[in-house]
């Protein structure tokens, strides 16, 4: 293990780059923008094909193809890029190809913000792909390279996020694992694809006899990714020695009180959590939602405080309304708490998080 | 469940017909303008002479009107 | 033939799209990669759990062909796996809605070769109004009470010229042997080369199936829809530009039954006027690849 100082961005390329991609395809966009500029640099180096593409829309649908083909497949993106990407998504995840997308979490328009929040990649969380949701950018460096092997096995895409700006552009000692170590984790293994020797048809339109039995079967092997993604998250952890959380974190969680949340926000109530005010629970695998793990990581809580940044407009946060409806499914009835919070960059404290844990029912800050 | 499929058709479109083309094998001389003027791959010149694929052919009527010696008439399909 | 385009697809009699795609698959072989947008020719190809395609065959969306195309492509280059890759796609696809994508990849000059069938309206979904639509046609959303479609179809075949790609071509059905000639120049080149069909719909255009070739031929003996390649950035035409009179071939049409004497001369004026620019761009021996 090497740690060296470097940008989040720039850590997540070199780790992208190592793992082979055959077909990189990407159009800028901030903060997102760094990774696909710095693939495009070393591209002579690692000889993958890079497509600089005219849209976002664009770079996941040649994503798509790469994949149809047999290659290795990677974007990255961020915002509005992503929702431009959105139909796309579901046509990828519903033809169960493998792809992985980086993406740079950034507030959506209107108003224009080139901040963070979740509220881009939270609003595609229904779109049938796996979403990990990092803390820090070893985390999106270690997640990015486990996601390449969960999506060849699962054969469902994968969306590693993590927060712009506050993890893509800062600069911290990374470890990228050399390329020869990640070709011996996930090396690259052969599948059905479009092939002049072996004519197959992808992508074919189903009937009513036919196409609910396809989704059924789509979120049954999402639901099953779960044990791939333990599966390589435990191999990874060996490989590499660095533990892995495959499904949540939990931080000092032995108090009556949890705060749960995602991302570089939950590494931060960790410091709250120092202060023995709450214990922490971090999702970071938000679908497939780790149920069962967070079952037993709220047995026994009196308290739960959920701190997120997105919103499903007239309803509340998306996160809480998750664990609402798993704290009903587990009959355990903490007073809970839904506090939304950091929209476009808004300035998440220390000392707001405390304020947090003293508000009632459910709060902007 | 596999993510595609492999080449294969059982589904057969002469029910479709109203009208169907009759080859008159004197008059045809083997040209082959009907077999690729066909957009169902339902006629085939076969020792040198047309003949209609009657399993998929839609009744379109484009090889009679192709036809350089006229030699397909349409026909209601019910005769 | 049938091995790589097997009978019993869905598509209405006397279908001129099919027909094209028939040809295009005659033309390239079996070491062919089809791209499919949706539109007529996939819903017609591609049921579920069956599919008409003997060449390997995917469908993705509506308007991201070109982009999925291109990933295709340079997923193929990168594995050094065979095989040509073609877009097939229908007028909606290739001049609208996904027209973005098809500039993109014609600017990076991606290796693909791109064939829109165009049947000059939106067929799939009921034969609305298309960029592909002529002047004075009735559709479902420029219906004859409104006298048709007001404006003249664009020319993808230039905007493609205009991208300075290695090959552009319009074809028609009813010329079997141009239209297989440019397909196989087309399939020896690299980079993007579109070839544009001209393909009837026999509902669209509200013309007798037996008709169906017949139309498309007088289509372009009318001067209404011309042959030509832009080959390298010369433009050359395959036949000379049609002299006979358009009545002949809109009175063939049901789309412009509606349409006043006033609007067939209106028609007839663009067709006559179109020759002399034609043969003029012909002799000036103009290089397109140099407008950049």
């Amino acid at each position: 293990m090497t740690e060296k100082i470097m940008e989040g961005s720039i850590a997540v390329a070199h780790a992208v780059a190592r793992c082979s991609p055959d077909v990189v395809a990407a159009f800028p966009i901030t903060p997102s923008t760094h990774i696909p500029q710095e693939l495009s640099r070393i591209q002579p180096e690692y000889g993958f094909e890079f497509v600089p593409v005219e849209a976002e829309f664009s770079a996941i649908s040649a994503v798509f193809g790469a994949s149809a083909a047999g290659g290795r497949a990677f974007t990255a993106t961020s915002s509005q890029g992503l929702l431009l990407m959105h139909e796309v998504l579901f046509a990828a995840s519903g033809t169960r190809l493998p792809m992985v997308m980086v993406v740079a979490n950034r507030a959506i328009s209107a108003p224009l913000s080139i901040w963070n929040d979740w509220q881009d990649s939270i609003s595609q969380r229904d779109a049938g792909w796996i979403q990990l949701y990092c803390k820090n950018s070893q985390e999106t460096v270690d997640a990015t390279i486990q996601a390449f092997k969960i999506t060849e096995e699962a054969r469902i895409p994968v969306m590693v996020c993590f927060d712009g700006f506050y993890l893509t552009h800062e600069i911290s000692p990374i470890d990228v694992p050399e390329k020869k170590e990640i070709d011996a984790y996930a090396p690259k293994g052969k599948r059905d694809s479009l092939d002049v020797g072996d004519p197959k048809s992808f992508g074919c339109y189903a009937t009513p006899a036919y196409y609910q039995d396809m989704k059924k079967e789509q979120d049954d092997a999402l639901f099953a990714s779960a044990g791939i993604i333990e599966k390589h998250a435990g191999k990874f952890a060996e490989k590499f020695g660095r533990p892995q959380f495959a499904f949540i974190e939990e931080y000092k969680n032995d108090k009556d009180a949890a705060i749960i949340s995602m991302g570089s926000l939950a590494e931060e109530a960790e410091l709250v959590a120092d202060e023995g005010l709450a214990g922490v629970v971090r999702v970071k695998c938000f679908r497939p939602f780790p149920r069962d793990a967070l079952k037993k990581a709220l047995q026994g809580k009196k308290r739960v405080v959920i701190l997120e940044k997105d919103v499903s407009f007239g309803l509340g946060g998306a996160l809480a309304t998750e664990v609402k409806s798993l704290l009903f499914e587990a009959g355990l009835a903490p007073e809970v708490t839904s506090i939304i919070c950091g929209l476009g960059g808004k300035d998440v404290s220390v000392k707001n998080i405390k304020e947090a844990l003293q508000e009632k029912g459910s709060a902007w800050m | 469940m596999q993510n595609y499929v492999k080449p294969k058709c059982t589904n057969k479109t002469g029910s479709w017909r109203s009208q169907k083309p009759v080859v008159n094998k004197e008059k045809c001389i083997g040209c082959g303008t009907c077999e690729r003027s066909c957009p169902d791959m339902a006629v085939k010149v076969v020792d040198g002479k047309a003949v209609v694929d009657y399993d998929y052919c839609k009744g379109c009527g484009i090889c009679a009107n192709e036809c350089p010696v006229k030699c397909i008439q349409m026909k209601p399909e019910k005769e | 033939m049938t091995e790589l385009f097997l009978k019993g697809h869905r598509a209405c009699a006397g279908c001129g799209s099919v027909l094209a795609l028939r040809y295009v698959l005659e033309a390239l072989g079996k070491d062919v990669i089809v791209v499919n947008a949706t539109g007529c020719m996939e819903i017609i190809s591609s049921q579920y759990p069956e599919s008409n395609w003997g060449v390997p065959y995917v469908h993705c969306l509506f308007e991201n062909t070109a982009s999925v195309a291109t990933g295709v492509s340079r997923a193929l280059k990168h594995l050094d796996k065979e095989g040509t890759v073609v877009v097939i796609g229908g007028d909606g696809a290739s001049y609208d809605i996904g027209f973005g994508a098809v500039s993109g990849a014609m600017e990076r000059n991606e290796d693909i070769l791109y064939v829109c069938y165009d049947n000059e309206a939106y067929a799939n979904t009921g034969l609305q109004r298309s960029g592909a639509t002529p002047f004075g046609s009735a559709t479902t959303t420029t219906p004859s009470e409104m006298g048709g479609k007001g404006e003249w179809k664009k020319n993808l075949t230039f905007i493609a010229a205009a991208h300075a790609v290695p090959y552009a071509a319009a074809a028609s059905v009813a010329f079997l042997p141009d239209l297989q000639a440019k397909l196989k120049k087309a399939k020896q080149k690299k980079g993007f080369r579109l070839v544009n069909v001209h393909a009837p719909c026999t509902v669209g255009w509200k013309i007798n199936p037996v008709k169906a070739v017949e139309v498309a031929r007088k289509a372009v003996e009318c001067g209404l829809w011309n042959l030509f390649e832009i080959d390298d950035g010369k433009f050359k035409l395959s036949r000379p530009v049609g002299e006979a009179p358009v009545a002949e071939y809109l009175k063939m049409q049901g789309r412009f039954k509606h349409l006043t004497p006033k609007q067939v001369e209106t028609i007839e004026e663009h067709a006559r006027s179109v020759k002399p620019e034609l043969e003029k761009l012909e002799k000036a021996n103009v290089n397109f690849q140099r407008f950049l």
